[in-house]
């Protein structure tokens, strides 16, 4: 097993999102490389609870990087250093003995911090909500295998359907964005035959609700495919921008 | 209290077991369409269950509001499923049927199982595919358009459907969408962040809960017609599992302490592959998918303690233990089997790796047969994973793996209706013990939790609704029940506030899950068993002693797991008590005083063929077990051997 490190830390506290919040030092020791970040944070928790102390708050469910709760920056970069991983698939051992480690929320207008390191991301929900599914009811769809799609087509939409939907997209824009979040999915329904119908009535309505909620505009930065830990391509946001005008230049017939 | 041993009746339909959903559902009572906003449900958990029965009873019409602990309904556990989902289409001709799922799934339980649900379970199967196709979710597919299947846990024919090794969390989104949909259009009142800390019962009916809101701190009465519990299941009794962290079994907990039975808590599946224990700090396993196991061959070193390099041990110097011991199944043996072979090796002194308590999953044989490509192809993605976790590569260093607490059989009890013996309760998915029985069978979860929210709770609970229409009591949240829970709910947080002791919440819960894993887990005796309720009894004791908790009363991951780690403590002794009753081997709950000549599980039909459901008797009052008789008149329970 690899050796201990002792690591100092730099983390984001914040009572509330109405307090003005600023960065405390804590040092760690006995971190193994085997550990996941998130253990890490937990070990610095246990002693701060211990002292009596506050622990710091921080989203996680799943630590299988699946769920996208888990959600810091580390060092400015989204998720940490490692390329296609969640914060809570990345190991200690990507770090040195003696390395010092900035840790802060997402930082997005709109996801607000909630508490240190947890930000509210229903912002993405109501994106969704504006139209991210396809208009169908319980009950009566008919039989699966009527309907055949294409494998690449299906392996197309299934790269796009892997988001978890975590913010690191916005998170990583300096304009931070949402184009990678809403592209995924309206590619990923678009391309099936079954999401197709609807596929310009919901462009439209998630592109608003996107601007309405003060995500920033996509100047092709290319941060969030660099973020994005499930390795979503930028080529859905052109795909959607493509399909977006669509939708204003000519009429459905 | 009645303090009287009960046989419960789970109104499972007489006649024949084809038609009896359909005839059931005739039975039940409907709702006028302009009467359903007049009606109210409250469900909380948002995975395929409670999501999928939120959309579903808001597509109806009527008034439903949703909660979920976590800051999304599109992070609930459903979404961690990797493998797939089970259903009896047949697409590959391979001679499988609605009849032969059924069969599997209740064999597969060690006919501990209900029948008729049973049936019902893989009559909806096929629906679910139609569901979630409709819905979007982009499964994996072959070259002509089709949906691909394959075969999954030990299983002869292939029946799994996959969105390559993201099943649940496909299916999950397919669920959420819908959801989503519904809050849009205002009929479903969406709460996240907020937690049950209390079911609230007026006059032997469910009709609300108190929750406390996870950013605020805030306490708030919640009041509808029916509550719908979907919280999951309960692993994280073991500590360490491959759950979230959030599959804690407080919400079902907190109901079965205002009266709802719970029904074979001791029924727990061990994964047989999972990442070892690699330190004290781990807060998790991960699971390595069981498909690995199509390829890999298990084996460790024949001599003891032996730590040479495994790729130095010559084949003679190898056990092959599962082939060995189950020359038919052999690597494909089911989970429990396979989990208790490996914890025989581990525990006879044949563990490998630095801590000694894991085998190997080797795939030197695969590769060499089927070439490096081929197999890169099937499990790359999981290699990755191993790769990126443990630092080794399986392609050159065989896997180290090890069994882990994976999922709950047992849960709140429910009638066919998913109804809990408390009247408007209704439990869905992993949350009740309806289908599993002793052990659950690999892609059946996404198929119970899917079929309970998309097609049995919208159903029931509408019936449940109809029937009571004209004569259901007006309540609202002014009710004094409302009042009373509210102050239970305070008292409970500042009685473990002012405990002011010197152990954190998680240092309580990983010693109830150290005790929980090595007396309540793969292998059982009577002895660990009454060892478990001691050691158990004293963890709460020393809990509400010793217990320290940092923060304030407003979002506090700490008082957050100090809450639940309280009800965790109580599931884990009933849990105990139940596997202690239970006097014979079946399915996962192995007793090693319960065995046949050959060491192998010895059920008894004629003592314990049913379903034990626990009553709460107060905090230091023993709970009654109350009993449900299995009754199987479509398939004789036949001997599980697989050998
Ligand atoms: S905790 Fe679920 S993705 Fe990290």
């Amino acid at each position: 097993m690899s050796d201990e490190m002792t690591l100092y830390l730099q983390v984001w506290r914040q009572k509330d999102s109405k307090s003005k919040g600023g960065f405390q030092n804590y040092k760690v020791e006995n971190v193994s490389g085997d550990m996941s970040f998130l253990e890490m944070l937990d070990m610095l928790n246990e002693n701060l609870a211990r002292e009596g102390k506050d622990p710091i708050q921080y989203d996680h469910d799943c630590r299988e990087g699946i769920c996208g709760a888990c959600s810091c920056m580390i060092n400015g970069e989204a998720h940490g250093p490692g390329k296609k991983t969640t914060t809570c698939e990345m190991h200690m051992r990507h770090f040195n003995d003696g390395d010092a480690i900035i840790i802060e929320p997402w930082r997005a207008k709109a996801f607000p911090v909630l508490k240190d390191l947890a930000v509210d991301r229903s912002a993405y929900d109501k994106i969704i909500m504006a139209g991210g599914f396809i208009e169908v009811k319980y009950g009566n769809a008919p039989e699966a295998n009527s309907m055949m799609v294409g494998k690449e087509v299906a392996d197309f939409a299934m790269d796009n359907a892997a988001c978890i939907g975590c913010g690191a997209c916005a998170a990583a824009c300096p304009n931070a964005s949402a184009m990678l979040f809403t592209a995924a999915k309206t590619t990923q329904l678009s391309l099936l035959p079954q999401g197709k119908v609807e596929s310009k009535k919901r462009v439209q309505s998630m592109i608003k609700k996107m601007d309405e909620l003060g995500f920033g505009n996509c100047t092709n930065e290319r941060l969030c495919e660099a973020a994005c830990p499930k390795g979503i391509s930028i080529i859905s946001i052109a795909r959607m921008n493509r399909e977006y005008m669509g939708t204003l230049l000519k009429s459905d017939y | 209290m009645s303090g009287e041993i009960k046989k419960l009746d789970s109104k499972q339909p007489d006649g024949p077991i084809e038609t009896a959903w359909d005839r059931h559902r005739f039975s039940l009572k409907l709702v006028n369409p302009a009467n359903r906003r007049k009606r109210k449900v409250l469900v909380v958990g948002t995975g395929l269950a409670g999501g999928g029965s939120a959309a579903g009873l808001a597509e109806l019409g009527y008034q439903v509001e949703a909660f979920t602990i976590l800051d999304s309904p599109r992070r609930s556990h459903s979404i961690a499923a990797q493998g797939g989902v089970n259903a009896a289409k047949n697409y590959p001709n391979d001679n499988d049927s609605i009849w032969r799922l059924f069969y599997d799934t209740l064999k597969g339980g060690d006919f501990r199982g209900n029948e008729k649900s049973t049936y019902r379970l893989a009559q909806c199967a096929n629906s679910i595919i139609d569901q979630a196709v409709a819905q979007g979710v982009p499964f994996t597919r072959e070259y002509a358009g089709t949906l691909a299947n394959r075969s999954f846990g030990g299983v002869q024919v292939s029946r799994t459907f996959y969105a390559r090794g993201q099943t649940g969390q496909q299916l999950l989104l397919g669920v959420y969408q819908s959801l989503m949909k519904e809050v849009g259009k205002g009929k479903v009142k969406l709460h996240t962040r907020k937690e049950l800390l209390e079911l609230i019962i007026v006059n032997g009916r469910a009709r609300g809960i108190i929750t406390r809101d996870l950013v605020t701190g805030e306490l708030e009465k919640h009041y509808g017609d029916a509550v719908i519990i979907a919280t999951g299941g309960f692993c994280k009794t073991y500590y360490l599992s491959t759950n979230a962290m959030a599959s804690n079994g407080a919400a079902q907990t907190r109901c079965w302490k205002k009266g709802a039975y719970m029904a074979n808590p001791c029924m727990t599946q061990i994964h047989p592959t999972s990442l070892p224990v690699m330190g004290a700090y781990m807060a998790k396993q991960t699971l390595m998918s069981e498909a690995l196991r199509n390829d890999g061959r298990i084996w460790v070193p024949k001599k003891k303690e032996d730590k040479r390099d495994p790729n130095t041990i010559p084949d003679d110097e190898r056990d092959y233990f599962l082939e060995r011991r189950y020359p038919s199944f052999g690597n494909l043996a089911p989970r429990d089997i396979t989990s208790r072979a490996i914890k025989q090796a581990v525990d006879g002194g044949n563990g490998v790796g630095p801590t000694g308590v894991a085998v190997y999953l080797d795939f030197k044989d695969a590769i060499e047969r089927d070439g490096y490509d081929k197999i890169k192809d099937k499990y790359g993605n999981l290699f990755d994973m191993y790769k990126h976790i443990v630092n080794e590569s399986p392609y050159e260093t065989p896997m180290r793996i090890y069994p882990t607490a994976h999922f709950t059989m047992g849960g709140l009890w429910v009638d066919y209706n998913l109804q809990s013996n408390i009247k408007g309760l209704f439990v869905g998915g992993e949350s009740s013990y309806e289908y599993h029985g002793a052990n659950r069978l690999g892609a059946n979860s996404l198929m119970s939790a899917m079929t309970d929210g998309a097609f049995v709770l919208p159903v029931t609970v509408a019936g449940y609704l109809g029937e009571t229409f004209a004569t259901l009591e007006k309540v609202d949240d002014t009710h004094e029940e409302f009042d009373i829970g509210m102050k239970v709910v305070q008292g409970r947080i500042e009685r473990l506030m002012n405990i002011k002791g010197t152990r954190t919440p998680d240092q309580f819960h990983r010693a109830l899950g150290k005790v929980m894993f090595d007396n309540v887990g793969i292998e059982r005796t009577e002895k660990k068993l009454i060892e478990a309720i001691e050691s158990i009894k004293n963890i709460k004791k020393e809990f509400y002693a010793d217990l320290m908790l940092a923060g304030d009363e407003k979002m506090n991951n700490e008082l957050e797991k100090a809450l639940r780690v309280e009800d965790t403590i109580d599931l884990g002794l009933l849990m105990a008590r139940d596997a202690l009753e239970r006097r014979e081997s079946c399915g996962a709950h192995y007793r090693m005083d319960f065995v046949d000549e050959d060491g192998e599980a010895q059920r008894d039909d004629e003592n314990f063929q049913h379903v034990a459901a626990w009553e709460y008797q107060g905090d230091d009052t023993e709970p009654l077990r109350h009993i449900e008789e299995l009754v199987f008149n479509s398939i004789q329970p036949s001997k599980r051997s697989y050998k």
